[in-house]
């Protein structure tokens, strides 16, 4: 709730070089964490395979089993991991920030119910039954249920509140699940591609999904680095905000498209992983404070790291018997809950 | 609202009465009459209201009575029940946590009834190893038992010197996600058959409801909702912040946590009747506060939507041919959420809960 600018000037001075300090030391941890979990997703598995191996793969492969495992599997998984833990960390931070309200996930614009939605259409009316169709569907789903949440959330008034924003979110988002439901009710054809894609996993998928969702990833990552600093301002107040020379308006659109291109794109290559954009920016706020300018970056490498971590346990300890989203809340939520407990919370 | 507000006193009794609540609730029971009413007529045969009237008070047609009676009466007190159950219990969450998105799904309570839930269908359906009339009990119990674990897990871990509602609301997070997964997991281990029949309860179903499923959720309901109304009191006091709460003389603490647990075991209950009614908990609370034009969800108005939506839903699903045989859950979102988006697009000021 402090504003950084105010908790700046405020602060001592000894105050503010610890914070620092522990910023980067945690930085680094972060960074280092994220190296050995993208190794362990590599050379972790139903098959072991040795570091030297992995970088023999990669460097100069052939056509040995182990190499191709490496180039064709793992080295696709990881990439996924990094990039939808990146993307959903971010877009968490952004949609729980805009609405001030800690129980936001990505989801709540109606991402993710707009993504669930077209792919069933897709599947029982359209008859689409590849994955690159899928793809397509999720990502104009997705748009669509967006753009009708935020115009709903500042129909009649001055821009979206974050309090009917988040309502807005809530209520399409409902009512996209109750048409979902009624269509895999009927369809059992339907139902059968649903509970698969709504479980969410990084596993088989391949590079063309990865340039699929690229160029949405990346101008969602560029958005969402223009969206930080007005959310510094926006924390205070819609009304300090204005006050402090924030357009709000425009901070609020480019926060909701740059949320949309991240989930969307996350969603639609590896289906609704609910728990990271939830509880990604509560750790990361629990580091850094505050200040987005933090926050925002902390949360990405925060939600790869956990990401990755989810999947390569999930394939240990239960052999891929676990997709990546249960895995992430089974260990994940406990260690969430202890942390809640023992932290003092920074409010949003 | 600038409309007059008047303080009644009753002997100790005092409270405030606002004409504009009492006008929005009492229009709520007059429409939640007449669908109850039309839901009691409507169906496969046609009974007219006169004549329903006449069936409730034992005269008319003995045909109509025992279709009345033993068909139709069942499942809309059910539908009536739960969902006021599920609108209190809404209007609890949103008001202690102070955040309009609270409610038991999102806080776990509905994801542990489900996990329990749907953990009973799939064991007894793939493995076989529940039958007969373990099963038809063995569903909603293991629902009950399941959403008071997930709602006592959320008291005691929220609990740190007090419930914080910023805390428990995260808390509330973490157990939804173990539960939400839990639920998940079972469906893709489960054979389709019965992944179809858990995703059936999963949206919530008034279809299978007889008059053995009236009792427990009445008795348990008569108890509670008058206890919530009046403990919940306190929550005028209690949307100030801790601090000021306290100086208005509430033992904040106490007060908190006997709601939390109110409202976890009306979810509960609810949920292990009928399986998980979307949006109800969410949204009629909010309806109600704006349509009451009040500054947070007042818990008898909330009751009555939370009834007026649920059964309007199995209206609907019981009449219109393309939807028949739907989960009333389904509709009560369909329903229920262009309401809500009409109510605060017309009405936009700053609302907080």
């Amino acid at each position: 709730m402090t504003g950084t600018t105010a908790a700046a000037t405020a602060a001592p001075r000894g105050a503010r070089v610890t914070s620092r300090r522990r910023r980067t030391i945690a930085l680094v941890l972060l960074l280092v964490a994220l190296a050995a979990a993208s190794a362990a997703s590599i050379c972790l598995g139903a098959k072991a395979i040795p570091l030297h191996v992995v970088l023999d793969a990669l460097t100069s492969p052939q056509d040995i089993e182990q190499h191709i495992i490496v180039r064709s599997l793992r080295v696709p998984r990881t990439v996924f991991g990094l990039l939808v833990g990146i993307a959903l960390g971010i877009a968490g931070t952004l949609i729980q920030g805009h609405t001030r309200n800690p129980l936001a996930d990505p989801g709540l614009l109606g991402v993710t119910q707009g993504a669930a939605f077209a792919v069933v259409t897709a599947v029982v009316v359209l008859g689409v039954d590849s994955l690159y169709g899928y793809v397509w569907f999720a990502v104009l789903g997705a748009l669509a249920a967006s753009v009708t949440v935020f115009a709903l959330g500042s129909a009649g008034g001055r821009g979206a509140s974050p309090v009917t924003l988040a309502l807005a979110g809530a209520a399409v988002s409902f009512f996209l699940h109750g048409l979902t439901s009624a269509i895999v009710l009927v369809d059992e054809r339907g139902m059968d591609v649903f509970r698969f894609w709504s479980v969410g996993s990084i596993a088989a998928r391949d590079y063309a999904i990865a340039g699929q969702i690229a160029p949405f990833l990346i101008v969602g990552l560029i958005l969402a680095a223009i969206n930080t600093p007005g959310m510094n301002t926006l924390a205070l107040g819609d009304d300090v905000a204005v006050a402090l020379g924030t357009n709000v308006a425009r901070t609020r659109v480019l926060g909701v498209l740059a949320i949309t291109l991240l989930t969307g794109a996350a969603v639609a290559a590896c289906g609704p992983i609910a728990f990271v954009g939830l509880v990604v920016p509560h750790l990361a706020r629990a580091i850094t404070g505050p200040d987005y300018r933090w926050v925002v970056p902390f949360a990405g490498l925060i939600g790869a790291v956990l990401l990755l971590v989810a999947d390569v346990l999930g394939r240990v300890l239960a052999s891929d018997a676990f997709e990546v989203g249960i895995m992430l809340a089974l260990i994940g939520a406990p260690v969430f809950i202890v942390l809640v407990r023992r932290t003092r919370l920074v409010r949003l | 609202m600038t409309s007059t507000r008047r303080t009644v006193r009753l002997g100790g009794l005092s409270f405030l009465l606002r004409p504009r609540l009492v006008v929005v609730t009492a229009s709520g029971v007059a429409a939640l009459l007449l669908v109850v009413a039309l839901n009691l007529g409507i169906g496969s045969v046609h009974i007219g209201l006169s004549d329903v009237v006449s069936a409730l008070f034992g005269a008319g047609d003995p045909l109509h009575h025992n279709i009345i009676w033993e068909l139709r009466m069942p499942r809309t007190l059910v539908g009536i029940l739960v969902g006021g159950a599920l609108g209190v219990a809404g209007a609890i969450f949103q008001s202690i946590a102070r955040n309009p998105l609270a409610s038991p799904d999102v806080l776990g309570v509905t994801w542990g009834a489900a996990a329990a839930a749907v953990g009973v269908i799939v064991l007894e359906g793939t493995r076989g190893q529940i039958t007969g009339g373990a099963s038809t009990i063995g569903v909603p119990l293991a629902g009950l038992l399941g959403g008071l674990l997930a709602g006592v897990l959320l008291y005691v871990l929220s609990w740190r010197r007090g419930i914080d509602g910023y805390r428990m609301v995260l808390i509330g997070i973490g157990i939804a996600a173990i539960g939400y997964n839990l639920v998940y997991w079972l469906l893709s281990v489960g054979d389709v058959d019965d992944a179809a029949r858990a995703v059936t309860w999963l949206v919530g179903n008034l279809a299978d409801v007889g008059w053995d499923g009236v009792a427990p959720v009445s008795i348990a309901l008569a108890v509670l909702v008058p206890v919530a109304v009046i403990a919940g009191r306190t929550l005028g006091g209690l949307q100030y912040g801790d601090d000021t709460a306290r100086g208005l003389g509430i033992r904040v603490d106490r007060a908190r946590g006997a709601l939390l647990l109110l409202a976890v075991a009306l979810a509960a209950v609810a949920t292990s009747a009928t399986g998980p009614i979307a949006f109800v908990a969410l949204a009629t609370p909010q309806i109600t506060l704006r349509l009451a034009g009040t500054a947070q969800p007042p818990l008898v108005g909330s009751m009555v939507f939370g009834a007026l939506l649920t059964v309007s839903a199995d209206l609907v699903v019981r009449t219109v041919p393309l939807l028949s045989g739907l989960p009333v859950g389904v509709l009560t979102a369909v329903l229920g959420a262009p309401y809500l988006v009409f109510l605060f697009i017309r009405r936009r000021r700053e609302e907080r809960v």
